[in-house]
């Protein structure tokens, strides 16, 4: 019988871990209340299904005991009941499938007049790109990359030159303005993790990924790197301001163009930048 | 029900191959160290993956109070503690799991529950266990070489794993990726070796739809296996190739701390693909196993037939054609072409169905039963609750854009851990509460087991039910620590350390249950025979535990199914797979008969 009390105490005390626990989703900052509608409608549907099957089987367990004076029933199959249980099951699947399509449609398509950002990983930090006035980013190659060109934006490429670099301070954005963010790395997989955006992606070196969001409230966030990526991942976090739109654009206007970079380490260093070409695969 | 006559049997087909000559072993070494009885092989087999799984579970131990008590510990750096997940979850998943279910039931179960003496292939069955023993031990070399196993996560996904940001570059890596080719295989000549004899030496009138579902949950799961382990193996030998002779299969150009590396060209994504080609059907190369086994244990604990048996044959077939459809569901926000994300969503959600009828039918073969409250009883209890959690949080991560807050959070933990850690290894346990007797010809000791069972199932659900919730608020997993992070309240950390402690009791209770095995191997109460009421073959040998050979001069003959349990107006309440059925006997009452 303890098996059976047991079983009721897992379902109840399963609800009651999710009404009551303090632990759950950040308050969200982003467009995606759609994801957070189909986590709760998946919710609904699998948890009416765990706690009906296990109450059920605690009603079993108790109903069906051993006696000797009785004999179980024989009754191989019952093509009509497996029938329903396949076709609710199959509407239950639908259910969580149809909105969660119809959202993933939208997370795959960034609105056409999306600001774009680019985001850079490497170990273990982060990164940002504007692409300045002309509104696009300049195309780079991890070739380029150097002490002094740390983006490995192509300097002959003029859309490049009025690209705004970001190192070593957090990513500012305006309130309400989708965003499609460009991600790029030098080294390993990293993901651009923050839990109030409710969104995510890999960064993979050799290509370009991207997502999209509207930020939907000021305040400051941060960014985890949430696949692995060696020694230094747990430490591998960003800041994000999200900020209104005059307050942006102070900032923004504060900010080094790469042309400013590269004449600024032209004047104060003046010195060649060699690029180590003929060295090994790996440091051992 | 599901009969056939006496005349009926004479007039099958014999099986292809003949009566086999067995080797029988002359000496002590040739019955116990180089045995070629799939029955030793199997005991082999499964005491190599238990001694391994030891080593995971105090490496569990370990990263739990890591995560429980961050600062505490000076001997655990960042460093050690990747290690130590990267090699739980790879001695688990592959070394302790896939090795136990196929390398230990299945070569114990084949040849008993088919009626046949052995396997086909006795010899290369032997060359099987001393492979994979070969790659456990170049597995258990890598924490003594210098700089230690990798601690590239068990994924071992490049670019990361092979440069030098990660622990084990030197020489972690490559002995893991050549354990990994090893114990291919090794597991190929174990594979064709369980699908062939379950193909070609059959006893008589045992059809295939006469089958018990262990068989076909072992047989479904190898057929898998040998499709899936290929992919495996290409990717491990190319990643080997890039980590060694700097070739560049998964290597784009590389910056890495400043410095320009060699490659280039490669596509890291492609690793991706191929492992999770292999690392999507390995999900169910452990479950269907133990899917068929808790179908028996059910079934005759139960005293019941299963229900719906062609049901639960046909969604075990269809469970393992579609997992080799599914496996970019990995992959959600891994960069691929994120259109995939329709067709991977939606063949997932569509295992739904033939697991969900399942897991109905277990439960319905519950209903009207006559239910014995035994030990594998329990632990079939058991698998099915946390089956079902561990089920429906799938529902969860299949379906894309709930997968995408989800995905590499603390949630994905603990859903992979409830579906194929607890819920197979409860069936494990269950298991072998039910077929010690067979195999010792004693009992295990039933107030251990049951302390076993309450600390394991109870234990198992407190450390990861909570567990999803960390994953909801946004805790990433594989964190060394989580240091200070504004969104994370205070309150997880109580929550980390209730979890490491209940990770240490839980633990406990297998030593518990290791010390229990070997006590009752040679104290444990005598068995008698057939101790369950069981129909199948394995319980109708001569003698208990079987001798090489397992039956008498005369193979067994299959007049039933492996599920006549309390047939209306026989006299017990089991009536065994090859008793001939009685002249008056009649035919099935109800329903079609599954022969």
């Amino acid at each position: 019988m303890a098996i059976a009390i047991v079983l009721i105490l897992v379902a109840v005390g399963s609800v009651a871990f999710h009404i009551y626990s303090p632990w759950w989703w950040t308050e969200i900052a982003s467009n995606w209340n759609q994801i957070d509608l189909t986590v709760v409608i998946t919710f609904w549907i699998t948890g009416i299904v765990f706690v009906a099957l296990t109450l059920f089987v605690a009603y079993c367990v108790v109903k069906f005991r051993y006696s000797k004076n009785r004999r179980a029933e024989y009754k191989p199959e019952n093509k009509k009941l497996e029938l329903w249980l396949t076709i609710l099951t199959s509407l239950g699947v639908i259910g969580m499938l149809a909105p969660g399509l119809w959202v993933w449609q939208q997370y795959v398509s960034p609105p056409p007049n999306a600001d774009e950002v680019e985001i850079v990983g490497q170990q273990w930090q982060w990164s940002f790109r504007y692409p300045g006035q002309d509104g696009i980013l300049g195309t780079t190659d991890a070739n380029l990359v150097s002490f002094d060109n740390p983006f490995g934006i192509n300097p002959t490429d003029p859309a490049g030159q009025d690209d705004i670099l970001i190192e070593g301070d957090a990513l500012h954005l305006p309130l309400g303005r989708p965003v499609k963010f460009l991600l790029r790395s030098h080294d390993v997989l990293h993901n651009f993790f923050i839990p109030q955006f409710r969104a995510k992606m890999d960064l993979v070196p050799g290509m370009v990924t991207y997502f999209w969001i509207t930020p939907t409230r000021t305040g400051e966030f941060e960014i985890l790197c949430a696949e692995l990526c060696g020694l230094g991942h747990h430490q591998m976090r960003g800041g994000i301001l999200i900020e209104e739109e005059d307050t942006f654009q102070t900032w923004l206007a504060e900010q080094q163009t790469f042309r400013q970079i590269q004449q600024d380490a032209r004047l104060h260093q003046n010195r060649p930048v060699k690029i180590a070409t003929d060295a090994p695969a790996g440091k051992e | 029900m599901a009969k056939a006559t006496p005349t009926d049997i004479d007039d099958l087909e014999t099986a292809d191959l003949p009566e086999m000559d067995l080797y029988h072993p002359k000496s002590f070494l040739t019955k116990w160290v180089f045995s070629q009885d799939a029955k030793v092989i199997a005991l082999q087999y499964a005491t190599t993956a238990t001694l391994i799984g030891l080593v995971a579970l105090v490496l569990s131990w370990l990263m739990r109070l890591q995560l429980g008590f961050p600062d505490s510990f000076d001997f655990i750096a960042p460093t050690d503690y990747y290690q130590y997940i990267t090699m739980h979850g790879m001695i688990m998943v592959i070394y302790l799991l896939t090795a136990l279910f196929l390398g230990g039931f299945g070569n114990y179960l084949i040849p008993l529950m088919i009626g046949a003496r052995d396997m086909v292939f006795p010899y290369m069955n032997m060359l099987s266990y001393w492979i994979y023993l070969a790659a456990v031990l170049l597995l258990a070399a890598t924490f003594f070489v210098p700089g230690g196993p990798t601690g590239a996560g068990w994924t071992l996904y490049p670019p990361q794993a092979i440069l030098s940001g990660t622990p084990g570059r030197e020489w972690g890596i490559v002995l893991m990726l050549a354990s990994l080719a090893l114990f291919i295989v090794g597991f190929t000549m174990g594979g064709l070796n369980y699908v062939i004899t379950v193909l070609q030496a059959r006893a008589r009138g045992m059809t295939l739809m006469r089958m018990p579902l262990t068989i076909w949950g072992i047989f479904v799961a190898t057929i898998l296996a040998l499709l899936a382990f290929p992919s495996l193996f290409v990717s491990v030998i190319m990643l080997l190739f890039d980590r060694l002779l700097n070739t560049s299969f998964f290597m784009p150009h590389i910056i890495e701390f400043g410095e320009k590396l060699q490659y280039g060209g490669g596509s890291p994504i492609l690793f991706q693909h191929l492992f999770w080609f292999f690392g999507h059907p390995e999900v169910y190369i452990v479950a269907v196993p133990a899917f068929g086994i808790v179908s028996d244990l059910i079934a005759t604990h139960a005293r019941k037939n299963i229900f719906g048996y062609r049901m639960m044959v046909w969604a075990i077939l269809i469970i393992g054609l579609l997992s080799f459809v599914v496996w970019a569901h990995h992959m959600y926000v891994s960069g691929m072409n994120p259109y995939f994300g329709f067709f991977f969503a939606t063949s997932t959600l569509i295992i739904a169905v033939p697991t969900a009828i399942k897991v109905y039918n277990w439960v319905l073969t519950l209903w009207r039963g006559n239910i014995h409250l035994s030990l594998p009883m329990l632990f079939a209890i058991g698998f099915i609750i946390t089956f079902i959690n561990g089920g429906i949080t799938g529902l969860f991560l299949g379906n894309v854009i709930v997968d995408v807050p989800l995905s590499d959070t603390m949630f994905v933990v603990a859903h992979f851990h409830m579906v194929m850690g607890v819920a197979p290894i409860l069936v494990v346990f269950g298991a072998i509460y039910h077929w010690f007797p067979l195999i010792t010809g004693r009992w295990l000791n039933q107030t251990l087991g049951h302390l076993h069972f309450w600390i394991t199932f109870v234990g198992a659900y407190a450390i990861y039910f909570p567990m999803h919730y960390l994953g909801f608020m946004g805790v990433p997993r594989r964190y060394y620590s989580l240091g200070e992070t504004a969104f994370i309240p205070d309150s997880v950390a109580d929550l980390n350390k209730f979890i490491t402690l209940a990770a240490l009791v839980v633990g406990a209770a297998q030593i518990v249950f290791i010390f229990n095995l070997i006590y009752s191997i040679f104290w444990g109460r005598k068995a008698e025979r057939n101790p369950w009421k069981a129909t199948t073959l394995e319980w109708q040998t001569e003698t208990m535990p079987p001798r090489h050979g397992n039956f008498g001069p005369q193979l067994p003959r299959v007049y039933r199914w492996a599920y006549d349990y309390s047939v209306p107006g026989a006299k017990d309440d089991f009536i065994p797979q090859n008793q001939p059925p009685a002249p008056d006997e009649e035919a099935a009452p109800t329903g079609a008969p599954p022969s």
